[in-house]
């Protein structure tokens, strides 16, 4: 099953598209981060799978194939948005009183339990709550809704060190507790490397790469060797980013036979997740829908001739 | 029947339960209890102005038709009574109607302009549409909520206001149809509030900023109003006389179901229309003096009978703007949320 399908979906504002063709699916159990600078269409992505915007192209559907924002979408999705919003002037208990009237499942008992574990009291108004309280308030609404799917928008940005092990050690109990499939943005790659098992990169409003964290490492090798092979050997393979120096390259490429040995004089390495995100976020265009990059020789053609 | 259906952990909350619309009579509530404190509040300390106020403009009103003011018999005592009714009690039941007509488009602008615009400001749209309850359910739940509650108080509001305006009619000879009465009264006030309150939110929803939607409901409810006042005229309810009798019952004070006199104009004989030199001519004979023969003084106008059926003409169709404008919030909630 897959919880998010997107085919083709687009979003333009004005003349500038915030997001464009992007094709995608992520399956069911994954802690799915999305990553990519700011501005690159991440809440855009997110809050068309939310079912907030309307994408100018394209369709978004949820949890098999239910369109995005249609009662069936809202009943599973929990969404906590960047910022965490909550209505500051309520307070919690009132936030909690007002997300289950407006939703057909809600677990009160389970909401004032983890507030209290939380030391939140319900009577204290949300904006009184610290940064932290706030997102954590936002969470446990979003869990007591008890979704299959959760889209968290930057749940970490507003967070200190602790308050963010708290909040991915929640969201991770969920997903075993629960069987939460989560979608989670971010754009502190080095945090989410212990916790996602599936990757979405987003860069200048295109999809770069999107698939599972164990594949991907598979997929991608960083190949060194002499500057001068280069070109005729990059032609052959997908390179996400080249670094050239006078002597040596290091290619990064995508490979889809893992036991593919490296040409004489060039030596393979396996990349971390973190470097594989760089490489895409470095050289943007190198997408899933793009072709495979290829180094451009001149052709004779009638006029030169 | 199956093990699988029921909830892991069985409890009352984790049951799906069905999602009434009366679930978004609390909501409304609770989001917008300070609304709903202050509006009724601010017209309650009105109406209790009027109240006070009323019941001596109704006291000394009942003086006044007792006085034998206008029997060629004028005591100085009712000619005191009748300038200190004029001099010191209509001017401040003049700013007071004036007020009462501000009335509908600062109840539908402070309710209606934040309703949505704010979610938007706040940030706050992008928890509460993300919801289970849709967001136009959510969007016409709030719409209609107020909506009725506002009209209800402007309603319950404006008869007041009629009530307290009677002793003004005769004295300050003011028809009842004409524009500072007829909009404040009847449902006609309510329908005025409702169309604000429902402009406003429009124009929250389309700005996304409560300050600039304000404004613009400011600026777009005055229109509305110029528009209706050129309308007033036009409602088929008009009726042309010849007879000029009941014409000069105006200089008859007190006389009850005095017409709005729209127009009037002379034919010549068999009804032809006369150069505009000879009606100029005309019209500077006294009202009610003899014409010249074969001439005949039309007057085109409004009976008081008709009040009622042009308060259900323009409440009707400023109820069919409101629910337009209500239609076109929610399609800009469906569609323009983000």
């Amino acid at each position: 099953m897959n919880v998010i399908e997107t085919s083709e979906l687009g979003k333009r504002y004005g003349k500038s598209w915030a997001l464009r063709d992007c094709t995608l699916s992520v399956p069911a159990g994954h802690l799915a981060a999305l990553v990519g600078p700011n501005g690159a269409g991440k809440s855009t992505l997110m809050n068309m799978t939310a079912g907030l915007t309307v994408p100018t192209s394209g369709t978004a559907t949820v949890l098999d194939g239910h369109p995005a924002g249609s009662t069936a979408a809202l009943n599973g999705v929990a969404f906590v948005a960047q910022d965490a919003p909550v209505y500051k002037n309520l307070s919690a208990g009132d936030m909690l009183h007002l997300t289950r009237n407006l939703n057909r499942h809600f677990d009160t008992a389970f909401a004032r339990a983890r507030l209290a574990d939380l030391g939140i009291p319900l009577n204290k108004k949300a904006g009184k709550l610290s940064g932290g309280q706030q997102s954590q308030l936002a969470l446990t609404l979003a869990l007591a809704r008890r979704p299959r799917l959760l889209i968290l928008d930057e749940p970490l940005a507003a967070l200190d060190p602790i308050a963010r092990q708290d909040f991915l050690a929640a969201v991770m109990t969920a997903m075993t507790d629960d069987g939460v499939s989560v979608l989670l943005s971010s754009h502190q790659v080095a945090e989410l490397e212990r916790v996602a098992d599936f990757l979405i990169v987003l860069s200048r409003a295109q999809l770069q790469v999107a698939g599972e964290v164990d594949d991907l490492i598979a997929g991608h090798r960083l190949l060194t060797g002499p500057t001068a092979e280069a070109d005729e050997y990059a032609s052959r393979l997908t390179v996400v980013q080249a670094r050239r120096g006078d002597a040596q390259t290091h290619l990064l490429v995508r490979t889809t036979a893992a036991g593919e040995p490296a040409p004489l004089g060039w030596e393979a390495h396996s990349v971390s997740l973190e470097e594989i995100v760089m490489a895409y976020l470095r050289s943007p265009g190198v997408g899933e829908a793009a072709p495979p990059t290829r180094v451009q020789r001149p052709q004779p053609t009638e006029a030169t001739r | 029947m199956s093990v699988l259906t029921l909830p892991a952990q069985p409890g009352q909350d984790t049951a799906p339960r069905p999602l009434p619309w009366r679930r978004m009579t609390w909501v409304t509530w609770r989001q917008h209890r300070a609304l709903l404190i202050s509006i009724p509040a601010v017209l309650a300390a009105a109406a209790v102005v009027l109240v006070i106020f009323g019941l001596k403009a109704h006291h000394d009103y009942a003086a006044l038709v007792n006085c034998p003011l206008n029997q060629g018999q004028q005591s100085s005592a009712c000619g005191k009574m009748f300038s200190n009714f004029n001099s010191n009690v209509w001017p401040l039941a003049n700013a007071l109607s004036i007020l009462v007509q501000l009335a509908p488009v600062l109840i539908g602008a402070f309710a209606g302009a934040p309703l949505l615009a704010r979610e938007l400001e706040n940030g706050t749209y992008r928890f509460a549409w993300t919801q289970g309850l849709v967001r136009e359910r959510q969007a016409i739940a709030k719409l209609a909520l107020l909506g009725v509650t506002l009209a209800v108080l402007a309603g319950a509001f404006g008869w007041l206001f009629s009530w307290f305006f009677q002793p003004f009619l005769w004295t300050e000879q003011i028809n009842q149809l004409s524009e500072g009465m007829f909009d404040a009264s009847g449902l006609v006030f309510p329908a005025f509030t409702l169309v604000a309150f429902m402009i406003g939110a429009f124009l929250g929803m389309l700005f996304r900023r409560v300050i600039p939607a304000l404004a613009a409901t400011l600026g777009a409810y005055l229109a509305l109003r110029l528009g209706a006042w050129a309308l007033h005229g036009q409602y088929p309810v008009t009726v042309v006389t010849s007879n000029a009798k009941l014409i000069n019952a105006y200089e008859t004070p007190g006389t009850p179901g005095f017409p709005w006199i729209l127009n009037s104009w002379f034919t010549g004989p068999g009804g032809k229309p006369l150069s505009s030199a000879v009606t100029s001519r005309l019209q500077d004979l006294p009202l009610g003096g003899s014409l010249p023969p074969g001439v005949t003084e039309w007057f085109k106008y409004i009976p008081l009978s008709r009040y009622w059926p042009m308060q259900f003409m323009e409440a009707g169709w400023l109820l069919v703007l409101a629910v337009g404008i209500g239609a076109g919030t929610v399609w800009l909630v469906r569609h323009r949320a983000a």
